[in-house]
């Protein structure tokens, strides 16, 4: 019989090692399949097991409750106080629209055969057989855009690269998911890495490259594990190396392990990184596509976006392009966190409203205080109140909200939150961040910091945020990369929709 | 966590391991460091001359990363999380507490990806949701 717990490291965290080390003790002849998480992160460790009616779901289980799960029957899916029910039932669950995350949770993650009989592999098959411009075409069509949080075309990305002549391509995955609030590329490496892989594959195939190389920091040292596996594996099965799948196409992958610097998240930061060398953001132009990594041209594409051509090539670009909104098409994978009830994984097209994932998915917050800021996009998106949760999450709508959707981390604050200390945060991460190449950025953020404490303190409070304001403008402007350009957008979302946090009365703190 | 004692040879024989590496300085610290715990004061040298650079280039890379140390680890790390999701669920206070106790062991994290389940700790490598001063003295060695 099928037992499955989760290895995710957000299910270990939670006690999932300890509940699977107590299951395989006390049930003889199980067999325990370390699987990824579903997403509904709040019910982790989720333990499930395999009936004739289909999988049925326990949670969250903890070791002492491993014996009266036993006397519960759990193993032929008997009713316990933990009881969820059908997985496949479960309302959360069933409710989303899983594209990229379609077998996180549901295979092995390190298991091919599982892969494949899960639609695995079917897209990079047909990729084989079709010719560069074709697949291009294909992705372009599909509408699939960066999910790093920049949203730029990926098709148009692989063109530049496939037009450039070189004797040396790569393909760079971006896995140094920085952003507090976003934990999908984790879960997707952690849970279904062959999906990665795959598309890597396919994105090389398309562009000429042969060398692939996964960016992954090193604050996700279970993800590495699972990652660097699952490349051997595919070693193992004839998937890379000189022939892909018995073609005449090669590809080798690697991951390179960051090594705890924040801005090296951003593109040509990382191309440094991966070089060996300080994480110092270059000037474009040159575009990666043409003078990426060791001056080479070079697809640079985020975990998700990568991870969603698979299922582009395997059921067309128009049953992709026929979700979402606008210019936002597909799917995007929300994720939910914070001081939030129910949070984990949301997938669902672009065009759900915030108050949808936030209060519909979400159940509000964890403890029971309103909701009153969420911020979406990562540490350099803004800070929204609730006025705004009619929003709809796509990325044009976030942008003319005044705000960014960025790589879809949600994080919620209860009443507690004080905003001017979320937008002195906000600076004080970029000072400890900036790789210093540009000046508004290095120095400017802790000149920010300085005026916010100004501010709290209640200084000359008028005086210092006409100052702040215009500090801000001057970080936007005069900045390179995302890091300095968009440190203003908390800090000014916050004191435009919270003006209440930056009088400097001291009362609210 | 377990490493080796520095020795020349010894780090040089990490160092053969990288040979074939295309930009290989940033890589000849984290190897060096998960072997001996730390980058030895010798290595900045040793590096420029193994891969041809500059010292200056090495100790550049040396200074730009958060993760590198330059002086042996404590017996136990405890890195908490004080990225915002954390922070929506108390790791500021958290902070307060775990510094309070075991002061220079702690230092501060940024996104370990479980946001959904902070605030989270990483001790001694493993991973700890819901994180609370118990939680992280009882995973302490």
């Amino acid at each position: 019989m099928k037992i499955f717990v989760p290895g995710d490291s957000a299910a270990i965290s939670v006690g999932a090692d300890e509940v699977a080390a107590a299951i395989a003790s006390k049930v003889k002849n199980a067999t325990i399949i370390r699987n990824g998480s579903r997403g509904a992160l709040w019910l982790e460790p989720m333990v499930e097991v395999e009936t004739d009616k289909g999988r049925v779901a326990y949670g969250p289980v903890s070791v002492a409750d491993i014996d009266s799960l036993i006397a519960a029957d759990f193993i032929n899916g008997g009713q316990h106080a933990l009881s969820l029910g059908l997985t496949d039932a479960l309302d959360w669950l069933a409710s989303q629209d899983r594209v990229t995350f379609k077998r996180v949770g549901i295979i092995d993650p390190l298991s091919i055969a599982d892969y494949e009989l899960h639609g695995g592999l079917v897209g990079l098959r047909r990729a084989i057989t079709m010719n560069s411009g074709a697949i291009i075409e294909e992705v372009t069509d599909s509408g699939v855009r960066g999910r790093g949080g920049a949203g730029f075309p990926a098709g148009i990305k692989w063109k530049t690269v496939a037009g450039a002549s070189s004797d040396q391509k790569y393909i760079c995955c971006n896995a140094d998911e920085g952003d507090s609030g976003t934990f999908a590329d984790r879960m997707l490496i952690e849970g279904d890495p062959f999906t990665l892989i795959e598309g890597m594959t396919i994105a090389a195939i398309a562009v000429g490259a042969t060398q692939g190389i996964i960016y992954l920091r090193s604050e996700y040292p279970y993800a590495i594990k699972t990652l660097q596996k699952a490349i051997d594996i595919a070693h193992a099965f004839g998937w890379l190396g000189s022939s892909v799948l018995g073609s005449a196409f090669a590809f080798d992958l690697k991951v390179r392990v960051g090594a705890g610097s924040y801005v090296c998240g951003e593109e040509t930061a990382m191309l440094e990184s991966i070089e060996g060398k300080r994480g110092v953001v270059r000037a474009k132009p040159p575009l990666p596509a043409l003078e990426g990594l060791f001056g080479k041209p070079t697809v640079i594409n985020n975990v998700l976006t990568l991870s969603t051509i698979p299922a582009v090539m395997a059921d067309g670009a128009s049953a992709y392009k026929a979700r979402g909104v606008g210019r936002s098409l597909g799917t995007q994978v929300f994720q939910l966190a914070g001081n939030i009830k129910r949070g984990g994984i949301v997938e669902k097209p672009f065009g759900i409203s915030i108050e949808e994932v936030v209060n519909g998915y979400g159940g509000g917050t964890l403890s029971g205080a309103p909701i009153r800021a969420v911020q979406i996009g990562g540490p350099l998106g803004a800070y929204f109140g609730t006025e705004k949760f009619a929003t709809s999450l796509d990325y044009e709508s976030m942008l003319a909200a005044g705000g960014m959707l960025g790589h879809g981390g949600i994080v919620v604050f209860d009443s507690s939150v004080d905003l001017a200390a979320q937008a002195r945060f906000a600076m004080s991460f970029c000072a400890l961040e900036s790789c210093g190449k540009c000046t508004p950025c290095r120095v400017g953020s802790t000149r920010g910091v300085e005026t916010i404490d100004l501010i709290i303190q209640g200084v000359k409070v008028d005086e210092n945020k006409k100052l702040l304001l215009d500090l801000c403008e001057v970080m936007s402007d005069g900045s390179l990369c995302a890091m300095g350009a968009l440190t203003p957008m908390p800090v000014k979302s916050a004191m435009i929709n919270f003006p209440e946090d930056f009088t400097g009365e001291v009362s609210r703190r | 966590m377990k490493y080796s004692t520095w020795s020349l040879d010894a780090a040089l024989a990490v160092l053969a391991t990288l040979r074939e590496e295309k930009g290989p300085v940033l890589m000849a610290l984290q190897a060096l460091q998960r072997e001996f715990g730390y980058v030895h004061k010798e290595d900045v040298t040793l590096i420029a001359n193994f891969f041809n650079k500059s010292r200056a280039e090495v100790h550049g890379v040396l200074t730009f990363y958060h993760d590198l140390l330059t002086q042996p680890p404590t017996d136990n790390q405890i890195s908490l999380c004080v990225a915002e999701a954390c922070q929506a669920v108390g790791s500021r206070e958290l902070e307060k507490e775990v510094k309070a106790k075991f002061g220079d062991e702690v230092h501060d994290g940024y996104c370990y990806g479980n946001c959904a389940l902070g605030p989270c700790a990483m001790v001694n490598g493993a991973i700890i949701g819901r994180a609370t001063l118990d939680s992280i003295a009882k995973a302490r060695s």
